[in-house]
């Protein structure tokens, strides 16, 4: 085995055995289910009790039409404002004028409590209705309740990429929000890797240089070897991470989802991607039928996590070359944090860059930060969901390898010169003037 | 044979000259050791040899020809500040160092092994680094220095965190390495280490390599014909009868017996046996012995500049 190779190893082992590790590759995805799963959970925890409304309804109009929920139940009475509103045990009073149809702001709500937006809105948008439909009666039109129905309409909208269509395949739908989604998740996944994952080198050369291993190892192996073993050992931890999830993602989605969702709503899926049906004879979201397609579709699954694993290992491998030669630079974590700047700043920059792409994904901005290596593999991760050209993809790969040998022997440069040095931290300057020597 | 020539080495960092056109001859199956004061160049002499960093004049010669870097890798080098994996297991460690010196994991776990039972650090294996006592690192460390069996083998202190016991095995291993067939070229302070095992020595001070050449020859050369006369009997007598032989230096009581001891400087032209006899003559002689300067002597006149 090569030098490189026992490096790795070591690097591998060392950090794969570790509890952390395992911790973290088990429970990510576990997180990740859980903070989609978030908001239906805070939903549910956030209904309250049913809500008593006593309602006195002068015009006598509203009240028979109001109809209540889970969170209020609506109790039409006929006595007193004065004797209703003294009753503490029930949690309010909503008062309606004799006129209300006439003027609809003649109405009071009266709360023991504080009252919600939710439920004022609700109170609201019912009486609006019971309203306008007292006020459409008065013209007095035969089979008013027909035309209401036959006007109603509900639109989907369902989009169709004219460049994306392949000979003898049927038009696929496709969705800007299930891109959007899909985009913003690659997109902080880079961005986390890189960052995680590249001050992870940084802070293992400090260790070394500081425990004054790198004195030892850099007798038997040449300073440029063992800088590259550490980035390989530390990018193979990654991969490795990567694919676990998406082993985990990939199973559970082809294997679980399909048994989980219901019967009929698969069958319509399959009827629409075999062509039979339009998903708007299905009569169900678009945005859905394609988030489950894609969910079920273990191919489409597979190429997103092979252009995530090209780009997290190039952008990977770029940004910790330069982690390893700040981190051989200095004595100190703390020192490193200046240093540290220029590398951390166009990731951060990237990562601006890729939200605004979900605006538009083919705008020149999009284009050129997805194509420069510096920003490239987090703002491309963005734009893949929504189907850009595959040579964009293929060009911007190029050019972010070509950039990781030349960045890999600038940083190999500093590497050699840093590590021996101890004490002074030193100014970008004397950096630069490592690089010529 | 000279395994190693330095010629004419100078570096010269910003503000001070490490190296002052050093140059030095280290012959093969020798123990070699760089004497010198803190701060003498010792350290510096020693990376240059190692290429970690590069003269800036002068040339290093393995075998005759310019040293490179896969000469580098060949050799066993123990840094003066070293450093092993905190959290790494001690035996997976040093098969891990063993490994990126060429030894195949059956090799080195083999070696390793017979290294472990000779120090008697066998229970550590499965320990990690960051559990053992400094001195057992040391042990560690030195084991990973040694197991590629180099031909030459460069030690900065050695002996530094090492009880006396522990330096006495230390100081077995390198005879053993050096009978073995290797080269050992170690740099220190410690005298009584230099006096003990090393062949040949150099003594460095203020980037200048001040004396070099075999330990005895060293020796010798500082003796300047000291001896020391036990005697009883008059003192009177003897000095006289020596008078003609030698300068008399100084004298003393030996203490809890009768008798006397006093130093005297041969002259040039006198011989030890005419002045045993001349003084046998006059006293009652209980020893007479050459007064031979230690190391330790020796360094501190050549550091202060009586040579």
């Amino acid at each position: 085995m090569s030098k490189i190779g026992i490096i790795v190893a070591r690097e591998f082992n060392e950090r794969v055995r570790k509890k952390s590790f395992i911790i973290t590759t088990i429970l990510m995805p576990v997180l990740m289910l859980g903070m989609m799963a978030a908001p239906t959970l805070m939903m549910l925890f956030a209904k309250g009790e049913q809500k008593q409304l006593v309602v006195l309804d002068e015009s006598g109009v509203i009240a028979p039409q109001l109809t209540g929920d889970e969170e209020i139940l609506f109790t039409p009475m006929d006595c007193a404002l004065e004797s209703a509103r003294a009753d503490e045990s029930i949690f309010g009073v909503l008062w309606i004028g004799a006129d209300i149809v006439e003027n609809p702001n003649n109405v009071k709500l009266y709360t023991n409590s504080s009252s919600s937006m939710s439920l004022e809105s609700n109170i609201s948008s019912q009486m609006e209705r019971v309203i306008e439909q007292e006020r459409l009666k008065r013209y007095e039109i035969e089979n008013l309740e027909q035309i209401i129905k036959d006007v109603e309409a509900n639109v989907t909208l369902t989009t169709y990429r004219n460049d994306m269509q392949s000979e003898g395949e049927d038009e696929e739908a496709t969705s800007s929000s299930v891109a959007y989604l899909l985009g913003l998740v690659l997109g902080m996944m880079l961005y986390m890797f890189l960052l995680i994952y590249g001050s992870m080198v940084m802070t293992s050369v400090i260790e070394e240089k500081g425990s004054r291993v790198l004195d030892v190892l850099v007798s038997s192996v040449k300073p440029f070897d063992l800088m590259m073993g550490k980035i390989l050992g530390v990018a193979s931890v990654a991969v490795t991470q990567i694919a676990i999830w998406a082993v985990l993602v990939c199973g559970l989605s082809a294997a679980v989802l399909p048994s989980l969702m219901p019967e009929d709503v698969m069958q319509t899926i399959e009827a629409v991607e075999a062509g039979t049906m339009t998903s708007a004879e299905a009569g169900i979201d678009a945005d859905m039928l394609s988030a489950v397609s894609l969910a079920t579709d273990p191919m489409r699954l597979v190429m997103m996590f092979v252009w995530l694993l090209l780009f997290l290992v190039g952008g990977f491998l770029f940004y910790s070359a330069m982690f390893a030669a700040v981190g051989s630079a200095v004595d100190s974590v703390q020192d490193a944090n200046q240093l540290q700047t220029p590398i951390t700043v166009p990731i951060i920059l990237a990562l601006i860059l890729a939200m605004s792409v979900f605006n538009d994904p083919s705008s020149p901005l999009a284009f050129w930060g997805s194509v420069i290596p510096f920003t490239s593999p987090v703002v491309m991760m963005a734009r893949i969901p929504f189907g850009i050209p595959t040579w964009e993809i293929i060009l911007s790969l190029v050019l972010l390898y070509i950039s990781v040998a030349a960045m890999a022997w600038v940083a190999g440069k500093i590497y050699r010169v840093g590590v021996f040095m101890h004490g002074k931290k030193p100014s970008f300057k004397e950096l630069m003037s490592w690089i010529r020597q | 044979m000279d395994i190693l020539k330095i010629e004419n080495v100078t570096k010269r960092y910003t503000g001070h000259t490490a190296l002052d056109d050093v140059s030095l001859a280290v012959p093969e199956g020798s123990i070699y050791g760089l004497l010198g004061p803190n701060g003498a160049g010792k350290s510096t002499l020693i990376r240059v040899v190692n290429r970690i960093t590069l003269p800036d004049a002068g040339r290093v010669l393995f075998r005759g020809k310019p040293i490179t870097d896969e000469d580098i890798y060949n050799i066993g080098y123990l840094p003066e500040e070293r450093g092993l994996y905190k959290k790494m297991k001690v035996g997976e460690q040093a098969i891990f160092f063993a490994r990126l010196k060429g030894l195949s994991r059956r090799e080195a776990v083999a070696r390793l092994k017979q290294w472990f039972i000779r120090f008697e650090i066998q229970d550590w294996w499965n320990r990690p680094v960051e559990d053992l006592s400094k001195g057992m690192a040391q042990k560690v460390q030195f084991i990973t220095t040694v197991l590629h069996q180099p031909k030459l083998l460069i030690f900065d202190e050695p002996f530094s965190g090492f009880d006396p016991i522990n330096a006495n095995i230390l100081k077995q291993e390198i005879m053993r390495l050096r009978d073995e067939g290797a080269t050992v070229i170690f740099s220190t302070h410690n005298m009584s280490s230099v006096e003990e095992i090393c062949d040949h020595i150099t003594l460095i001070n203020k980037s200048h390599n001040i004396l070099s050449g075999s330990t005895d020859e060293v020796r010798r050369r500082f003796g300047e014909n000291l001896f020391e006369v036990v005697y009883g009997g008059e003192k009177a007598t003897l000095v006289a009868e020596l008078s003609s032989l030698a300068e008399v230096l100084d004298e003393s009581e030996v203490a809890d017996t009768p008798y006397h001891s006093l130093r005297i400087r041969l002259n040039d032209d006198s011989t030890v046996r005419e002045c045993i006899a001349r003084a046998n003559s006059a006293v009652e002689l209980r020893s007479f012995r050459e007064v031979i300067p230690s190391m330790n002597d020796i360094f501190i006149r050549a550091v202060e500049g009586k040579l």
